[in-house]
């Protein structure tokens, strides 16, 4: 069957179905459409526009940080995001944020790119350095604890940056880290945007389901999370398949970074992700539908939440004593890296006698590198 | 010398040039762009992209097949483009190829 269509030329069938001109260069996941790069491009950038007018994820003359990491992700939103801006007058000032977390091989090589979309975007670029915030570089914890338990320090620390770099504004207690003190009035933020599609956003539904962790699944479908006085967070690529976005950037030959950070296996995510690339091939509205599921998810209003407060050393949210990221550098400062791995919070959100040192280590897998905690 | 032969077997080979992106150049010892000779098998006329994935996993791939190829196809998540061309739009498995074409493979795989 597929053969015949393909032998058979029919010049409708090759023809964009936008602009009924042109040769059709790719089909989209989301609608299975036909269409041509230049209808492609605007398809795709008027969609994106259409979730920030929509969610008004925006107003004039706010700061935005575009989370960059030199990836095709944050390099397609870093460009995408300067063209809305100039196209429907924004009013934002744009600048890019990369985090530093002192990996050498991997983020050294991917900060290049981000300098060159500096200069190719026309968009200051920021970058905080682990080692500056916290005095360790992932290159040293590495050397201290070994590859087990790395991307838990990693996850911890990344998350806790962005708080920073709002705390820092909102109320300045973080004597936890001088570094950033200093160069705080550099680095006001009212919005930090990610790159984070759809593709992603599926696969964070799943390993929620699976993890059981249902305060997660209740707000990693929201476009715009950390309302609740953390750093407003917003995600335009929330309905874009990552096909799309590797499409459009290779069309536009956009110059981004493709190696997996080293120190990351990354294997439970990468099952989920290969599972939804086969159910996607199956059926390419999958990945949009898991998102839709999971949007509709309703928790029974018994269910016990963790509870949330602030750490008493940092001040970042917390639901224990100390915040994670205080634990563990704790840990790494007094010599004992593995204070801090492993469940310390027990079922139904109970707090267990903080922190664990010991029979964590089953939890290790859960808390993989790139774990979408909105 | 095989081009010699296959030539007066009346075989014809085609020169493509390949891309390989998104990370998928590290499985052919980092190399991104290959200009190739492909002989279309014997008792065959037409090269489809059939051939040329085994073809490439013969002969380019030298590490992690796995990661490239699934089945007879491309891994889920790896982009293939036929002169800049999807290639659902041509018939993927069987689309069929013509001397000069540029095949690209992307990896959608990678963190962003």
């Amino acid at each position: 069957m597929e053969e015949s269509e393909a032998t058979t030329k029919k010049p409708r069938s090759r023809q964009c179905c936008i602009c009924k001109d042109r040769r059709a260069a790719l089909k989209r996941p989301k609608n299975l459409e036909q269409i041509c790069r230049e209808c492609f491009y605007d398809a795709f950038e008027e969609e994106i526009h259409k979730v920030i007018v929509q969610n008004q994820l925006f107003k004039p003359g706010e700061r935005v940080a575009v989370g960059a990491s030199g990836g095709k992700d944050s390099t397609v939103l870093a460009y995408v995001m300067s063209e809305l801006n100039r196209r429907h007058q924004y009013g934002l000032e744009l600048f890019l944020l990369s985090v530093d977390e002192g990996i050498t091989g991997y983020r050294d090589d991917s900060l290049e790119t981000v300098k060159r979309n500096e200069i190719q975007y026309g968009l200051p670029l920021k970058i905080v350095s682990y080692k500056d915030l916290y005095g360790w570089s992932m290159d040293e914890i590495v050397k201290a604890i070994g590859l087990k338990n790395n991307c838990t320090f990693c996850g911890v620390f990344r998350r806790q940056v962005r708080e920073l770099i709002y705390f820092v504004f909102a109320r300045p207690v973080v004597s936890l880290i001088p570094a950033l003190d200093r160069g705080a009035a550099l680095l006001k933020v009212d919005k930090l945007v990610t790159g984070h599609n759809a593709d992603d956003i599926a696969e964070t539904v799943l390993l929620n389901i699976l993890r059981g962790d249902i305060a997660r699944l209740g707000r990693c479908t929201s476009i715009t999370t950390g309302e609740d006085g953390t750093i407003p967070r917003c995600k335009p690529f929330n309905f874009e398949n990552l096909d799309d976005i590797d499409t459009y950037a290779y069309f536009k030959k956009l110059d981004y970074f493709s190696t997996e950070c080293i120190y990351s296996p990354n294997a439970y995510r990468g099952f989920a992700r290969e599972f939804i690339k086969d159910l996607e091939r199956i059926r390419p509205r999958a990945i949009l539908d898991i998102i839709k599921s999971g949007e509709d998810f309703r928790i029974s209003t018994t269910t016990k939440m963790p509870e949330q407060g602030t750490c008493e050393r940092c001040g970042y949210i917390s639901s224990q004593k100390w915040c994670k990221a205080c634990v563990l550098l704790e840990g790494l400062n007094r010599g004992l890296p593995k204070l801090g791995i492993g469940r310390t919070r027990g079922r139904n959100g109970q707090q267990r006698d903080a922190p664990q040192t010991n029979g964590g280590m089953k939890n290790i897998g859960s808390k993989q590198c790139g774990t979408l905690d909105f | 010398m095989k081009g010699i032969a296959a030539r007066h077997l009346g075989v014809v080979e085609m020169h493509l040039t390949l891309e390989f992106g998104g990370g998928l150049e590290l499985l052919c010892q980092s190399v991104k762009i290959h200009n190739v000779e492909v002989d279309p098998q014997t008792g065959k006329e037409k090269l489809t992209m059939r051939d040329l994935l085994s073809w490439v996993h013969a002969n380019l791939i030298k590490e992690r097949p796995e990661m490239f190829m699934k089945g007879d196809s491309v891994r889920p998540g790896v982009l293939v483009l036929v002169n800049d061309c999807d290639w659902e739009l041509s018939g993927q498995l069987d689309t069929r190829l013509k001397e000069k074409d540029v095949i690209v493979f992307i990896s959608t795989l990678h963190g962003g």
